[in-house]
């Protein structure tokens, strides 16, 4: 085994760790200030993919600025559709029991995966990166595409925008509020369902731009919805439920273990990220980090 | 009330009547639902009575249905063993989740039976050489009275009625009326001496046993195993069927497992959009029903409800 290889497959590993973080950060914020159990995330992140699809199509395969405008277009119309179903269904069940609430989303789930099957088709789709991230970016025998190295640049740039967002401004403040306790935030006169919408378009909004940015990395497919809102769980759950950073330190490094599970254990590999998680869960069943709950 | 003790036995001496005027096709259909609909009674046990927000339930069916099949395809155990294994290494893994599980609460309960279910899947799908990976198994060689389908009608039939017989002489034993005071209050459970985490995981291991007798059932009718028995979307349905019927009553699972797999049976020859179907039925159930038709009904011809308020706000907590 060199350290070129081992390196590359590192590297590899924290940028689509970067990707997990960025859907899974949506997740958690919805989870710490809604308490509600969001399984359609996943099918967002599918929908973010399909959109980016479209809109690179309509602009033309060779357009390198339809991959730009999808990565603006997709996530928005994402939060569209989410602030549409927080409004339209959501909110008549806040207040109901973990069971129903986890069982809504789950509707959606399966009512999105049928209707993006009835729009798109079964067929796999494609979408190809623009010309400046074609080709491998090499440097003390670490070999790596410069798509994922444009990936290592966004996640942190997210991670940024969500501190400022959830530091600085009176919206993000009344949200960390709300996450730690709803009922002082209602006594104070603040009205916390009213961040709800605003909450949920953003976690929509980071799922759409993380479908957007996987597009051209994988086969935009059916079952892309599932599989991605499990791993997404899972990296909420072992940061500790609600919180970003411990969301970003899991996601890494379930990135790094998938990555390095390819490497060493390429049979096994599909079982390595969720060892790890077991390992990790069993140690430290609360989380990383600590819970906002 | 007189006529809701009645109901189940007349529904019995039905199906038992049923075979011989039915054509194949329902036959083959009804043994299917008695077999989900006794996976569904097994997580409702936990879920429904339990309150323990069990989200990876096939697991267990999976887990007892590979079993099974392995031991009879892979080695030269005689057929009683098998039945007995199936089971039994339902309830231990149920054991060993459960272990990790009863520590956490609520939603992190429901976590990490969903993490740690993705595991066992994980390593059932990845392990092709025992379990024939993506494709699963199939041509199990069951005896072969077994290949007639009215024996495995009456089998199926039978065990799910000793099943639920048992299952609901345990809710009603002091270990199952001490399951169902964990559920509508933690906190005083604990302070008047119950061992909530030991009753719980007991629960567990029991729900994991009797989803186990639903795997090795679901062997002796299809003749073949494969990864989406214990996918994460079955465990979703499982839960719909229990929501379906009614999570507070206690054979409100099986009769949504008959509405489910009946409708999922029917419109599948229609259309190839079900579970847009089935998605849109959870739906307007969540929005409309969420205590289920037996519920429902239970609240309106008793006036009390079956279990009233059972599964209240810090049911899960």
């Amino acid at each position: 085994m060199d350290a070129g290889a081992l390196g590359s497959q590192l590297v590899l590993g924290l940028s689509r760790g970067m990707l997990y973080f960025i859907v899974a950060a949506g997740l958690t914020l919805v989870f710490g200030v809604l308490r509600i159990i969001n399984f359609a995330h996943g099918s967002f992140y599918m929908l973010g993919a399909f959109l980016s699809f479209t809109v690179t199509e309509m602009m033309g395969k060779q357009n390198p600025n339809g991959f730009w405008l999808a990565l603006v277009v997709a996530p928005l119309v994402v939060a569209a559709f989410s602030i549409m179903i927080e409004r339209g269904l959501l909110r008549f069940v806040y207040g109901q029991e973990h069971l129903i609430q986890m069982l809504l989303t789950y509707s959606l789930v399966l009512i999105f995966g049928d209707l993006v099957k009835m729009v798109w088709g079964t067929e796999f789709k494609s979408v190809s990166v623009p010309g400046i991230f074609i080709g491998n970016l090499s440097l003390a025998g670490i070999i790596i595409p410069v798509y994922y190295v444009f990936m290592l640049v966004v996640g942190p740039l997210v991670a940024l925008g969500l501190w400022l967002f959830l530091t600085q401004t009176v919206t993000g403040k009344i949200c960390r509020a709300t996450a730690t306790d709803r009922q002082m935030v209602d006594v104070l006169g603040i009205n916390s369902t009213r961040v709800f919408g605003t909450v949920f378009a953003l976690g929509g909004w980071l799922a759409g731009l993380g479908g957007a940015l996987m597009a051209p990395m994988v086969n935009i497919g059916m079952g892309m919805d599932t599989s991605m809102v499990v791993y997404a769980f899972l990296v909420v759950v072992v940061g500790g439920l609600g919180n970003i950073w411990g969301t970003l330190i899991s996601a890494l490094i379930l990135g790094v273990a998938e990555a390095l599970g390819v490497l060493f254990l390429p049979n096994l590999a599909i079982v390595v990220p969720y060892v790890v998680i077991g390992i990790l869960l069993i140690i430290r069943p609360s989380g990383l980090l600590k819970s906002v709950w | 009330m007189q006529l809701r003790r009645i109901i189940p036995w007349i529904m019995l001496a039905v199906l038992l009547v049923l075979p011989p005027v039915l054509p194949r096709y329902y036959l083959y259909l009804l043994a299917s639902i008695f077999v989900i609909a006794l996976l569904a009674t097994s997580l409702n046990f936990i879920l429904g009575f339990g309150g323990l927000l069990q989200l990876h339930h096939a697991v267990f069916f999976g887990v007892g249905a590979y079993t099974f099949s392995i031991l009879l395809l892979k080695t030269p155990l005689p057929f009683v063993v098998a039945v007995v294994a199936g089971p039994v290494a339902a309830a231990f893994t149920a054991l060993l989740i459960g272990w990790f599980c009863v520590r956490s609460r609520g939603l992190y309960f429901g976590m990490l039976t969903l993490a740690l279910g993705q595991l066992v899947w994980a390593v059932i799908f990845r392990w092709s050489a025992l379990t024939g990976g993506d494709d699963g198994l199939h041509g199990i060689p069951v005896p072969e009275v077994f290949n007639s389908l009215k024996t495995a009608y009456y089998v199926t039939l039978t065990v799910l009625t000793v099943c639920l017989a048992v299952l609901y002489l345990i809710l009603k034993s002091p270990f199952g009326l001490t399951l169902m005071a964990t559920r509508d209050n933690p906190v005083r459970s604990e302070s008047v001496g119950i061992n909530i985490r030991r009753h719980r995981l007991a629960a567990f291991v029991i729900a994991g046993f009797f989803a186990g007798i639903a795997g090795v059932l679901f062997v002796l009718v299809e003749k073949s195993v494969s990864p989406s028995l214990l996918s994460w979307s079955k465990s979703a349905e499982i839960m719909i069927m229990c929501l379906l019927g009614g999570l507070t009553t206690f054979y409100g699972p099986a009769l949504g497992a008959g509405i489910i797999v009946f409708l999922s049976m029917k419109v599948g020859t229609y259309t190839e959009y079900w579970l847009l179907v089935l998605g849109i039925i959870l739906l307007v159930l969540v929005l409309v029903l969420p205590q289920g038709i037996l519920g429902f009904l239970a609240e309106k011809y008793s006036g009390r409800g079956g279990d009233k308020g059972g599964w209240g706000k810090d049911a899960s907590g």
